[in-house]
């Protein structure tokens, strides 16, 4: 090794240590001041809305850590800007309005704490997303126990981190896509969490684009108009246990790697365009545990690849799983396809690299004789008649015929336009509980 | 008394009946013989209404039947075939005959008895012999004390004692002023019973003579005999 | 009306006691038990109820019904030999057959569905079940109008089952040959009409707007949900199976009102 090498290896190693001392000290240093913050926060003032002081001269008058108490009523705050560290408390009944004008409440500062206050009227605009709360570029915002009635967005959050969205409902009431916001809207965003809302009547009920490490669980999106989730761009988030019911077009994730959905019900999205769930792109990641029932189309693959899809009950859906013949290496393993009307659909005949091993299918007529708990013969889940629909999609009206039965025995016993690559070798007997 | 007058009937191209008048009267029995496909069946069914004739007129006292369904609460009738639902038994079948005549009083079920059928009367008719289903029909037949009794081959198939008590009956009825038409293959038995005979051939009435008559006519000592000699030369005569 | 009622209690009497009816329940009993047992979920199992009570009552109606009529024949000469009119007699027989088996139809598949059925299911249950009921009275009068026209028995039951093949396979073949050859065209309403012109297909369509309302919201299906779904689609085919139930049936009262027995 020749020696100025040397040297830069042996600098290399001071420079880590001196680097580890500065962590301790940062380390050290943010404890004092988390301390210092918490001394604060017992000394904090209290200001008071009402006797002459509105809610925006309150917020000014405030100082950095304060609390700031809504009383109970109606109270005018159009586009108050919050930038400074404040808790903003309503006590029951308090109620912020924005009168359809433009935004309610706009954070620039960090560690802004936002509890139990019903924010009505952010203003309808084509050209700004007018939001009730729009933060941009902070981070540890919380917004909790907070209604949300009539507000073009409700939650706007940009390249912003750690903040967390918890208990709140949104109600909206738009009718076009164009002309209503999102519930809650997040943008280069970073280690979100999102739990226990309720979004209904928006544009998208929740909305992600280019953010990182979100958690999005327990939420209820439902009558939204476009998608009850809509995700773009957004690796390495998670959403669990959410539901996502009667939406426009139900839910999309696109453009993204490593996603896990798991636990979520995708239900009764209609539509020529509505899907349970729509993946577009998606690659690595894990569906598994979610309920996915009475949609147009249960889960809809467009070019995504790699991604395992277990333990998912598909259920009475118009077709259970819509793949395109260009996703591939996806695994399908446990899950139950139970009465849709076309379990699989896909447009291509040609070889699969997609896995389907060991589900469970209601329409399987096989046996089981060695008892093992699975089909001996392999299920494949295409139809002949799922496939002259895609070519003419009229021909629908000869669903459950007995002239289509017939076509469908004689291509299952000669197999010509049916892709016969796409079989379950193992289809269960029972569903998977 | 039934009164028939230029009755007319065709199937298609097949003529059945071809202008028969014949008048029926009552307290007799007048028999209608001729070979098959004479147009015997068709001349009955028209008097019940089974058969829709072309032209001509029926009359059953004094009454035209066209278009009618009551009248029929006059006439007992007993089918060459008798076959029943399978899986009733002869009590449901002549139940159900009364209830649709509304339940008349005074019925008169002596045949019953006469023809030993109340054993019977648990089975499905289904399981009942030829004779038996027979022994039903006429029942049926004469159980309102009709004032007109449609009679098709009644004794075919039933057994000696049966059919003698079978022909007391009509006898009986005969007396008691009823119109009763028969139809017969078996000539003895319309010697026995009939006052007179219509020979019908090719839709059309021959003769209709009081049997003594024809008889005597003949020359000949039984009815089968005469009624061949009248046949045979009538068709030196054609 | 009398006469009518009594007929049709003494036919359907008649059919009940027979073997033939029992198994016929026995069997709907025992299918639909089986599936909502061994199906996984209950909706897969209506979806194969469906397809055996359009498969199975047309087919079993319309030879069930020939047959009986030609088996009854001396019996209703000799029912028309009394004081009754042609019109309450046929009327009475037609309703004492169809109300039979329709009954055991109704016996057999309704009570394995009120065992098992769901809340859920409740609507699709009775659209199965009045569907079946309807086809046992189209196919039933269907039977009566050959019965009647045609005196031959092995020509009469031919010709009932030519008609189910036809109703129940060929004219979707046809549909189908339609479609795929005028692909081009906008064949959506054409569908409509074809589809209420045949009773197998107006009962299948009413079920599949039960059982598969989320494949019929997408692509063209919307149309058919739209026209089917709608107050006025379910009018206009209501009226349809009414029409097929009324039409066969007036058609073989009339030729029985002057049919030569």
């Amino acid at each position: 090794m020749p020696p100025h090498d040397m040297g830069r290896h042996c600098s290399s190693l001071e420079m880590m240590s001196a680097a580890a001392g500065q962590i301790l000290r940062l380390l050290l240093l943010f404890s004092i001041c988390f301390a210092c913050m918490r001394t604060s926060a017992v000394h904090a003032a209290e200001v008071r809305v009402g006797n002459g002081v509105d809610f925006a001269a309150a917020v000014a008058k405030a100082a950095a850590g304060d609390r700031i108490i809504v009383p109970n009523g109606v109270h005018t705050a159009i586009d108050v800007k919050i930038d400074k560290p404040l808790e903003i408390t309503g006590q029951a009944g308090a109620t912020l309005d924005g009168k359809g004008k433009s935004q309610i409440l706009i954070i620039s500062a960090g560690n802004v704490v936002i509890r139990g206050l019903t924010f009505i009227r952010s203003g309808m605009s084509y050209v700004s997303d007018n939001a009730a709360i729009k933060a941009t570029g902070i981070s540890d915002l919380k917004i909790e126990n907070c209604s949300f009635r009539d507000n073009f967005f409700g939650i706007y959050l940009a390249k912003s981190s750690n903040c967390i969205v918890r208990n709140c409902s949104f109600k909206a009431s738009g009718r076009l896509e164009s002309s209503s916001g999102n519930g809650i809207h997040q943008w280069y965003c970073r280690n979100s969490v999102i739990e226990n809302n309720t979004i209904a009547g928006h544009r998208d009920g929740i909305y992600l684009e280019f953010s990182r490490n979100a958690i999005i669980r327990g939420n209820k999106s439902l009558n939204n108009i476009r998608y009850g989730l809509h995700f773009m761009f957004s690796d390495s988030c998670a959403y669990r246990d959410n539901l996502f019911q009667e939406n426009g077009a139900g839910v999309a994730v696109m453009y993204s790697k490593f996603i896990t959905m798991t636990g979520n019900i995708f239900r009764q999205n209609w539509g020529p365009a509505a899907y349970g769930l729509l993946l577009k792109e998606i690659a690595d990641s894990h569906i598994e545990r979610n309920r996915i029932e009475g949609n147009t189309t249960g889960l809809y693959a467009d070019g995504c690849n790699r991604n395992t899809i277990h333990f998912n009950t598909f259920h009475r859906n118009g077709w259970g799983v819509k793949i395109y013949a260009n996703s591939s290496q996806n695994n399908f393993k446990d899950n139950n396809f139970l009465s849709n009307t076309f379990a699989v659909s896909t447009n291509s005949s040609s070889l699969q690299t997609n896995v389907f091993d060991a589900n469970y299918w209601s329409e399987y007529t096989g046996y089981d004789l060695n008892r093992d708990g699975f089909g001996d013969a392999a299920h494949h889940p295409v139809r002949l008649f799922t496939i002259l629909i895609e070519r003419q999609p009229t021909s629908l009206i000869l669903l459950r015929s007995l002239f289509i039965d017939l076509l469908d025995a004689a291509e299952r016993a000669l197999p010509v336009l049916t892709p016969q690559t796409l079989a379950d070798a193992h289809p269960r007997m029972k569903p998977k509980q | 008394m039934i009164t028939i007058e230029h009755l007319c009937k065709s199937y298609g191209k097949t003529r059945a009946l071809g202008g028969v008048s014949l008048t029926i009267p009552s307290g007799g029995v007048t028999a209608i013989v001729g070979p098959n496909g004479s147009g015997k069946t068709t001349l009955i069914k028209s008097i019940l209404g089974l058969v829709k004739p072309d032209s001509g007129v029926i009359t059953i006292a004094g009454k035209s039947i066209n278009n009618s369904d009551d009248y029929r609460a006059g006439i007992g009738y007993m089918p060459q075939i008798a076959r029943f639902p399978d899986n009733l038994d002869a009590v449901s079948a002549i139940e159900l005959v009364k209830s649709l005549r509304g339940y008349p009083a005074d019925c008169d079920e002596r045949l019953i008895d006469a023809l030993k059928l109340r054993p019977h009367f648990g089975k499905p008719l289904r399981a009942l012999s030829g004779g038996t289903r027979q022994k039903v029909s006429a029942v049926i037949a004469f159980m309102f004390r009709p004032a007109v009794v449609i009679l098709d081959e009644p004794t075919a198939g039933l057994d000696p004692l049966s059919s003698s008590r079978l022909k007391d009956h009509i006898i009986e009825m005969k007396a008691s002023g009823a119109a009763i038409l028969l139809t017969s293959h078996i000539m003895s038995e319309i010697e026995e019973l009939a006052d007179s005979i219509a020979y019908l051939l090719d839709g059309s009435i021959i003769f209709h003579e009081p049997v003594a008559s024809i008889i005597g006519k003949s020359g000949e000592r039984t009815l089968e005999r005469a009624i061949a000699r009248r046949i045979e030369n009538g068709k030196e005569l054609l | 009306m009398n006469a009518l009622w009594k007929v049709a209690r003494f036919t359907a009497t008649d059919i009940f006691r027979s073997k033939w009816l029992p198994v016929y329940t026995v069997f709907f009993f025992l299918i639909a038990e089986g599936l909502f047992r061994f199906s996984g979920d209950s909706g897969q199992a209506l979806v194969s109820l469906t397809n055996i009570t359009i498969l199975l009552i047309p087919a079993a109606s319309i030879i069930y019904g020939a047959l009986y009529f030609y088996g009854a024949r001396e019996f209703i000469e000799l029912l028309l030999a009394q004081p009754v009119g042609r019109k309450p007699l046929f009327t009475g027989l037609f309703s004492g057959i169809a109300g039979a088996l329709g009954g055991g139809f109704l016996i057999g598949t309704g009570l394995p569905c009120l065992l098992h059925g769901t809340a859920d299911d409740r609507i699709t249950i009775l659209a199965i079940l009045s569907i079946g009921v309807m086809l046992t009275l189209i196919f039933v009068a269907l039977a009566l109008l050959v019965a009647v026209r045609s005196d031959e028995k092995v020509r009469g039951v031919g010709i009932c089952l030519g008609l189910w093949l036809a109703f129940a396979i060929l004219y979707d073949g046809l549909i189908w040959l339609v479609l795929a050859l005028f692909a081009d065209y906008p064949l959506e309403r054409a569908a409509i009409v074809m589809t209420t012109l045949n009773p197998i297909d107006l009962g299948r369509v009413g079920i599949m707007l039960r059982l598969d309302i989320a494949a019929l919201m997408g692509y063209t299906g919307a149309v058919f949900e739209q026209f089917f779904g709608s107050r006025v689609g379910f009018t206009l085919t209501s009226g349809a199976m009414l029409a097929w139930i009324v039409a066969p049936f007036m058609l073989a009262l009339r030729s029985f009102s002057r049919k030569d027995f």
